[in-house]
């Protein structure tokens, strides 16, 4: 469904990306492994065409992304759902108006079909009566959620996760991604996401890539991860301070 | 040789910068006329800048006219022209005070709140979010309050103009002893709608360009508090001083007109 192909990238000088191959099979989660700064998250931005590759190709069922423009580029954006590392949440809005937020302005759906769509998505994510309350009085958890039900309003085919864990409590960090494992399931969407959750994405990834120093090292089911025997990827697996990863 | 250097650099950053401000200013422009208005954002707008910069227009407004009353005032005593003082109150306030002061304070106020504002967006990826949604940040964010601050400005400018003349009449007629008369007749028979005109164009210019800098600035802040800190200060200081240059030309080509 989406294959990445030799991708380059480097900002002011600095090589991020130092060719990119990676496929990813349509309704699996693919999930992205990497210490921070290895460009797990430029890699997500050029997926969703927020930026631009020095050099390589991204292809989604075979059409190449990074020369759309437009109209074209705009329907395929619709094809994809992102749930931001931060949440991303629009502050002068509401939980409710945040989900309601892509229906409103990209569709001419009347307000009682909205309202209920926004009204199954928030209970899916377990926040149905939460609706009212604005992103600043919510938990980082909770916004997480409302993150994903803004995610999967549009009904997209593939959903980006950037980090969707980053800074929650270990029971929290299980909880979304038990929702996320729920929503894949009823829903079937293709999902990309990006994290550090080691060992707890081995329980919801259909296979794992390591990014390091600008390329994969090594893509595969979680299984062939986990006992891998390149020491780039034991290494960031067990967390070892001494290997073939420096740290800074 | 090394200084020279450094001002090169200088130079060229400037200019690449100036380049961006304008590109950015051109986007904004054919966006305006590309996709329809978000009406409500837009009305968000006028009253964040306008509405709420109502009070500290009135008191800015009054107090410079009572000020510039009570120094015209004795200044045209010693020629024996006291009578001038409406119009000279007016005429100062129309012409020139009153759109670059009302400027300045707006900029304060509202501009380094705008700048703060989308420069956390920009941080929180709320920007991100909206482009990841095929929705136009340009269209969202940028072109309602740059139109905002054409609406906003000459309304507040002549509200500054109207209660700074009223403050220069507390000065010059109750405190000073002008007849009411004189003070508004004279005024009358020297202030033509061709200093109006004058006061409004510039008002108009100071609101795109306080709503255009603030906006790229907000727009291309850097990372943090730090970035969203340092871009809101960059801001402020570029557009007033901006205001200050602009006017200076402005009205040195509407004289000659």
């Amino acid at each position: 469904m989406v294959e990445i192909r030799n991708l380059h990238k480097s900002f002011e000088g600095q090589q991020v990306l130092r060719g990119v191959n990676l496929q990813v099979t349509r309704g699996e989660i693919l999930v992205i492994i990497g210490r921070s700064g290895e460009g797990k998250s430029v890699l997500l931005k050029h997926l969703m065409g927020l930026l631009k590759p020095d050099e390589g190709q991204i292809l989604i069922d075979g059409v190449e992304i990074t020369r759309l423009r437009g109209r074209e580029f705009d329907q395929l954006r619709q094809r994809f759902g992102v749930v931001f590392q931060g949440g991303a949440l629009f502050d002068s809005l509401t939980a409710f108006e945040n989900v309601a937020f892509p229906l409103r302005e990209k569709t001419r759906l009347p307000e009682e079909a909205i309202r209920e769509r926004v009204l199954t998505l928030l209970k899916q994510v377990g926040l149905s009566d939460m609706g009212h309350k604005y992103p600043a009085e919510v938990s980082g958890g909770m916004r997480k959620r409302v993150a994903l039900a803004r995610a999967l309003t549009m009904e997209p085919q593939i959903v980006l996760f950037d980090e969707p864990t980053t800074g929650l409590d270990p029971i929290m960090v299980n909880a979304i991604h038990r929702l996320i494992l729920d929503l894949h399931r009823r829903v079937g969407f293709t999902a990309v996401l990006v994290s550090h959750e080691i060992p707890e994405i081995f329980g919801i990834a259909d296979r794992v890539a390591m990014l390091h120093q600008g390329v994969v090292v090594e893509a595969g089911p979680p299984e062939a991860i986990q006992f891998s025997t390149n020491p780039v990827v034991r290494q960031f697996i067990t967390g070892d301070p001494e290997g073939p990863i420096q740290p800074d | 040789m090394k200084i020279l250097g450094l001002l090169g650099r200088w130079f060229l950053n400037s200019l690449r910068d100036g380049g961006r401000m304008v590109i950015f200013l051109s986007s904004a422009v054919i966006w305006m006329f590309l996709s329809p208005l978000k009406w409500r954002r837009m009305i968000a707008r006028i009253h964040f800048i306008g509405a709420k910069s109502l009070l500290v227009i009135v008191l800015t407004g009054g107090f410079t006219g009572m000020v510039l009353a009570l120094q015209v005032f004795y200044t045209l005593r010693k020629f024996g022209s006291e009578a001038f003082l409406g119009p000279a109150v007016a005429l100062s306030l129309v012409r020139e005070l009153g759109p670059v002061l009302c400027a300045l304070m707006v900029t304060g106020r509202a501009g380094s709140a705008l700048t703060a504002e989308i420069g956390i967006m920009r941080i929180t990826e709320q920007i991100d979010a909206l482009q990841a949604m095929a929705l136009e940040p340009m269209r969202y964010l940028i072109v309602p309050t740059i139109l905002a601050g054409l609406i906003a400005f000459p309304l507040l400018t002549a509200i500054f103009d109207l209660v700074g003349i009223y403050g220069g009449y507390l000065v010059g007629v109750q405190l000073l002893g002008v007849g009411e008369g004189t003070y508004f007749g004279q005024m009358e028979t020297y202030v033509g709608l061709r200093d109006i005109t004058q006061g409004i164009l510039k008002s108009l210019s100071f609101g795109l360009l306080m709503t255009w800098v603030c906006c790229y600035k907000g727009f291309h802040a850097g990372y943090g508090a730090e970035g969203v800190s340092r871009a809101t200060t960059e801001a402020v200081v570029l557009s007033s001083v901006l205001i200050l240059v602009w006017d200076y030309f402005l009205g040195s080509v509407l004289l000659v007109i």
